[in-house]
């Protein structure tokens, strides 16, 4: 028993190496390009939830705001840098004004996402703050950034993991709001 | 020519490691000392071979030539002389023969400093380091060669990358590889151990030295990468929880748990089989470092390599290295005899205590590194837990750590008293109810948490001075009593003094930068001004300034107080037209309590810019206390037990312990 346990730090080193490999492995054969997880809320209504605005920025997001048209439901944070690379892109969407993107502000101190905001340009038309990321977890949210997709029925028809860049953008999201818009 | 003598010294190398990593391991296994003293030439040869190489490539990148492709894919000839020499190292290739030259001057140490060590030992840790450097000598000629050629070549480079091009980062990468490669040592003598079944007061009397000298380039190297980051990204921050960083964070803090762990094995002979643990985890995270920033698994500017056959070479490097060694501690490390028993309010019961938050502190990096790193490799997009995660696992971890700090060289090898303890540390109590209900009383934001900062900051500086004043009986006896005893105090007594006090200086600038920081950013014209913590700023004029291989646009800010001039802030961005990027340069104004911090960014369009200005209390501290910690580490290190042939040791009779 004694033993037993000087083999606990090989056995758990394996037990991560092989957990490493076997993702690494795998992934070769997948497509990589997609960055969709499976989630259960595809093609389900959207969780209820009703979040705080960010006073001065936008108003506040709650369930009901979702559904009458296709919508983004981006969480954010201002301490995450792949959310800084994706901003613009979400932005410059926005600005075209077909689609309503909504978002999340992720457990971040409310001075600084509004100086982030303020820095960097707000086109969200509305914006909750999950100060707590319990919304978050009612979303099946792994981390920021990540986008989901919801339809003018108030579904959620996507979900994106890590930042919407110009190439997710145009592969899959635009296709498919241009699916559900019409 | 030169480029070729490298390559063949590389070449030369690889055979000669492959020699030194088996014939000594057999020799020791056999009790032959013709081959056991193969090891110690062969190490000292290792160095020169090694030396030629990387003094090869370093010409090559002096005379920038561009005929070798990695001098021609990282250096330009404009580029000024100091960046064409640290360019050497500022490349995936480059840096890996960095890090082999610095595995080659630890052998060499061993090798030449070595002789009152047992001969079988000797050359078992020869042997194993040769084994490493066997590991990466193949990885660099079979998959990152420095020295192939390319034709025709190109009239000029690509330039580096002008992120790296600064003295913060030109020197943060070998302070971070004698680090790293540092705590080879203590790994090649662990498993050496292992191999002998015996782990003796003279062993850790070997390994505590060099762990903590290659903690304290380690500690330096960080700091360095900070600091770097601080004033280079220019968002006034200082510590981003980034992967990259974690990396090297995750083998400082097993690195402080072996080193501490180190200190029971040599006082108290205890903690055997753990120490040996400890020493191959830190060497095995320090490889994980490398791995993680070298094979393209990060995209940032540390990721220079993206070819996934070097990442697989290096994985199945690190799997062998990991994974041998710790087949090679379940084996054997139950036979490691245990020594003196302790109470659990002791010493020894300190240090354990302050071994298994630190490592479960590594821990909790470790997954919040990692998750994402594996769901990212799960097809999940790169994503981050960032600070909140970090805040709330490490934070409290660090809290009863820091608080164990001060107690634990107050209690008693063996049996201490808690009571005791606590009633020698009550004016350091004083300091903390001082500080902490000042804090609450001056401050306005966040006052709880910065309170608890500050009263650990106190608890730490006020313990650490506490215990000297004990040690020393300052005020309890004549001055010449005292003098006399702070003269003799032992050099390692003197270095935890300052390594603790510097740790809370560390805490008080990480404290004051997170709980009081203001920052304005907006559009400023020529003539505007914005107030910030009693300061006016005003954007005096931006202009065109060039430098060497770069053109800027230069922003000059009037600093005033009260009417008065304080300064004047010239923060750059500037634009690099070889490599074609941009890059800020944060203008820095230090009154040591505090930094002035300014930033220029795009221009409107409009006669405007936007700026930042960061006020950014206590931060100063936190390279101040990084500083303190490593002169503890080396005035520790100048302690006459570590120096060569000080006490004689009684030699242990050459018993082969595994026959």
């Amino acid at each position: 028993m004694r033993q037993a346990i000087y083999l606990l730090p090989l056995v758990l080193f394996l037990l991560l190496a092989g957990t490493i490999g076997w993702f690494m492995t795998k992934n070769e054969i997948e497509d990589r390009d997609t960055q969709a997880l499976p989630s259960v809320l595809i093609d389900q209504p959207a969780p209820q939830f009703d979040l705080p605005p960010l006073a001065g920025i936008a108003p506040g997001l709650a369930r009901a705001d979702l559904g009458g048209r296709p919508a983004l439901v981006n969480f954010f944070a201002s301490w995450c840098l792949p959310c800084r690379a994706e901003h613009p892109i979400l932005m410059a969407l926005a600005e075209e004004g077909a689609v309503a993107i909504y978002g999340v502000n992720y457990k971040d101190p409310e001075a600084d996402a509004r100086d982030w905001l303020e820095a960097l340009g707000n086109r969200y038309e509305r914006i909750g703050i999950d100060a707590t990321g319990r919304t978050a977890i009612e979303w099946g949210v792994y981390g920021v950034p990540e986008t989901f997709v919801i339809d003018a029925k108030g579904r959620v028809r996507y979900r994106h993991v890590g930042p919407v860049l110009e190439r997710d953008m145009e592969r899959t999201i635009r296709p498919l709001l241009a699916e559900i818009g019409g | 020519m030169i480029a070729e003598i490298g390559h063949y010294a590389l070449v030369l190398a690889f055979i000669l490691a492959a020699v030194q990593s088996t014939v000594p391991l057999w020799g020791a296994a056999r009790g032959d000392r013709r081959l056991t003293a193969v090891a110690a030439p062969a190490a000292l040869l290792q160095l020169l071979l090694v030396g030629i190489a990387f003094l090869a490539l370093m010409q090559a990148y002096i005379a920038s030539d561009f005929s070798l492709a990695n001098v021609a894919a990282n250096s330009h000839s404009a580029k000024p002389l100091l960046y064409k020499i640290t360019g050497v190292w500022a490349n995936h290739e480059g840096s890996m023969v960095l890090w082999v030259l610095i595995l080659a001057l630890f052998g060499a140490a061993v090798a030449g400093l070595g002789g009152n060590l047992p001969e079988t030992l000797r050359a078992r840790v020869l042997a194993i380091q040769g084994m490493i450097g066997t590991g990466f000598l193949a990885f660099i000629l079979f998959t990152s060669n420095p020295f192939l050629r390319v034709f025709p070549p190109p009239l000029d480079g690509a330039g580096l990358n002008p992120l790296l091009q600064d003295p913060g980062l030109a020197f943060h990468p070998p302070m971070l590889y004698l680090g790293y490669v540092g705590f080879s040592m203590a790994f090649s003598f662990a498993i050496a151990a292992l191999i002998e079944g015996r782990v003796d007061p003279a062993w850790a009397r070997w390994v505590r030295p060099w762990t903590l000298a290659a903690w304290s380039f380690l500690t330096l190297g960080i700091a360095l990468g900070s600091w770097w980051a601080y004033y280079e990204l220019g968002w006034g921050g200082w510590w981003f929880w980034d992967p990259v960083e974690n990396a090297s964070f995750m083998p400082w803090l097993a690195g402080t748990a072996l080193l501490h762990s180190a200190i029971v094995v040599e006082k108290r002979g205890a903690l055997k089989a753990w120490t040996v643990l400890l020493a191959i985890l830190a060497f095995s995270l320090s490889l994980m470092g490398t791995f993680l920033v070298r094979s393209g698994v990060l995209t940032s500017v540390h990721a220079f390599a993206t070819d996934p056959q070097r990442g697989l070479f290096i994985l199945v490097l690190l799997a062998l290295t990991i994974g041998g060694s710790l087949a090679l501690f379940a084996l054997r490390a139950p036979r490691l005899k245990g020594g003196g028993v302790f109470a659990p309010i002791s010493r020894e019961g300190a240090l354990v205590l302050n071994n298994l938050l630190l490592t479960t502190a590594t821990l909790t990096v470790f997954v919040g590194t990692l998750y994402p790193l594996v769901l990212d490799a799960l097809g999940g997009g790169k994503i981050s837990v960032g600070p909140p995660y970090f805040e709330a696992t490490f934070v409290p971890l660090m809290i009863p750590t820091l608080i164990a700090v001060a107690i634990g060289p107050m209690l008693a090898w063996k049996r201490g008293d808690l009571r005791t303890a606590l009633a020698r540390l009550r004016l350091a109590m004083g300091a903390v109810l001082i500080v902490a209900l000042g804090t609450l009383a001056l401050a306005d934001a966040d006052t709880a948490l910065a309170a608890l900062g500050t009263g650990l900051a106190a608890w730490l500086i006020a313990g650490a001075a506490v215990e000297w004043a004990d040690r020393v009986r300052l005020f309890r006896m004549p001055l010449a009593g005292f003098l006399a005893r702070a003269r003799h105090l032992p050099r390692a007594a003197w270095g935890m003094t300052l390594a603790h006090a510097g740790l809370g200086l560390l805490v008080a600038g990480i404290t004051g930068s997170s709980a009081w920081q203001t920052e304005r950013i907006q559009v400023m014209q020529p003539g505007d001004a914005v107030e910030l913590a009693g300061y006016e700023v005003t954007l005096v004029s931006v202009g065109e300034a060039d430098g060497p291989n770069y053109t800027a646009e230069r922003a000059q800010f009037r600093v005033e107080s009260g009417g008065r001039l304080v300064t004047t802030l010239a923060p750059e961005k500037r634009f690099y037209p070889v490599e074609g990027r941009q890059t800020t340069e944060a203008a820095i104004h230090t009154t040591l309590l505090a930094d002035l911090y300014a930033v220029i960014g795009e221009a409107d369009g409009q006669g405007g810019w936007t700026t930042r200005i960061y006020h950014n209390p206590l931060v100063p501290w936190i390279w101040a206390g990084c500083l303190v910690m490593v002169a503890g580490g080396a005035v520790s290190l100048t302690d006459r037990r570590h120096r060569v042939g000080a006490p004689a040791r009684p030699r242990p009779s050459p018993t082969p312990a595994t026959a």
